[in-house]
C-alpha cells in the first residue's frame, strides 16, 4: 500500500518536474512547480518525516511560490509565450550530461540500501523513539536548539541579511 | 523505499540541472534551481531513516537558505528587468567574451 502511494507520489513529482521544464507560460511553470512540491511532501509524509511534511507545503508551496508569481505578475511576464527553449545540438549535450549524471547519482547513492520488508532501519528507530517522546515537531525541535543552536543562530543572521539585501536591490531609484 | 527516494530524488535533481541549461528564462532558471534543492531534500530524508534526525534538521537549514536565496534572487531579477526590460538570460552579455 505505502509503496503504491509512494510510486503514486513519484510520477506526480517527476511529470510536475518536468512540467516546470517544458512549459511554455512562466505562470503553468510555477503552477506544475506547486505540483511537483506537494508531491515531495506526499513523499516526505510516507517516509515519516510529517513535519517537515508540512512545512513543505506551507512555507515552499505556500511562501516562496508565492513570491515567484508575485515578481511574474510584477514583471508582466504572465503572457510571455514565446518559445524560450534551447533547442538543437545543445539541448541534446544538456539532456546527454543530465541523464549522465542521473544515472550516476542513482547508481552511488541509491545502491546498496536494500532494508528487508518490516524491517526498521536504525535511524528511522531513532526517529520513532524521538517522535513517541517529544512529538512531530519537538522531535526536530530538540537537536535544532541544542546541537545545532549555532548554525541556527547563524540562519537567522542570514535571514536578517537577505531582507536587508532584497529591499536595496528591489529599490526603485537607488542614489 | 529508501532507494526508490534516492532514486527519485537522483531524476529530480538531473531534471533540474536539465531545466537550468536549456531554459534562457531567468525566473524559470531559478524554479529549475529550487528543484534541485527539493531533489537534495528528499536524498537527505530518505538518508535521516537510516542515521538519524540529523538529516531532517539540515533540510530545515535547506529549507531556510532556499527562502533566503529566492528573496535576493528575485530582487536582482528585478533589478535587471528594470535595466533591460526582459528576463532573457541571452541578452546580459555584458561579461561575455
Amino acid at each position: 500500500m505505502v509503496e503504491i502511494f509512494f510510486y503514486i507520489f513519484a510520477a506526480t513529482a517527476l511529470g510536475g518536474g518536468l512540467g516546470v521544464v517544458l512549459s511554455k507560460s512562466p505562470v503553468g511553470s510555477l503552477l506544475m512547480m506547486v505540483v511537483s512540491l506537494a508531491s515531495l511532501a506526499g513523499v516526505f509524509v510516507l517516509l515519516e518525516a510529517h513535519f517537515l511534511a508540512a512545512i513543505q507545503v506551507i512555507v515552499y508551496a505556500g511562501a516562496i511560490m508565492v513570491l515567484f508569481l508575485f515578481v511574474i505578475m510584477l514583471l508582466n511576464l504572465g503572457h510571455d509565450y514565446q518559445q524560450d527553449l534551447k533547442w538543437g545540438a545543445f539541448s541534446v549535450l544538456s539532456f546527454a550530461v543530465a541523464g549522465g549524471l542521473a544515472g550516476i547519482l542513482a547508481r552511488e547513492v541509491g545502491g546498496d540500501w536494500q532494508i528487508a520488508d518490516g524491517v526498521v532501519p536504525p535511524g528511522g528507530r531513532a526517529i520513532d523513539a524521538a517522535v513517541r517522546e517529544h512529538g512531530a515537531v519537538g522531535a526536530i525541535a530538540e537537536p535544532l536548539f541544542t546541537t545545532y543552536v549555532v548554525p541556527f543562530e547563524i540562519t537567522g543572521i542570514l535571514l536578517l541579511v537577505a531582507i536587508v539585501g532584497a529591499l536595496a536591490l528591489a529599490k526603485r531609484n537607488v542614489s | 523505499m529508501i532507494t526508490q527516494a534516492l532514486i527519485l530524488s537522483a531524476i529530480l535533481f538531473a531534471l533540474g540541472t536539465f531545466g537550468v541549461l536549456v531554459r534562457r528564462n531567468a525566473i524559470i532558471m531559478f524554479l529549475c534551481i529550487e528543484l534541485q534543492l527539493n531533489a537534495v531534500n528528499v536524498a537527505f530524508v530518505a538518508f535521516s531513516r537510516l542515521v538519524g534526525i540529523e538529516g531532517q534538521v539540515f533540510v530545515f537549514f535547506v529549507m531556510t537558505v532556499a527562502a533566503a536565496e529566492a528573496a535576493v534572487g528575485l530582487a536582482i531579477i528585478i533589478s535587471i528587468f528594470r535595466h533591460y526590460e526582459t528576463v532573457n538570460v541571452d541578452n546580459f552579455n555584458l561579461l561575455k567574451w
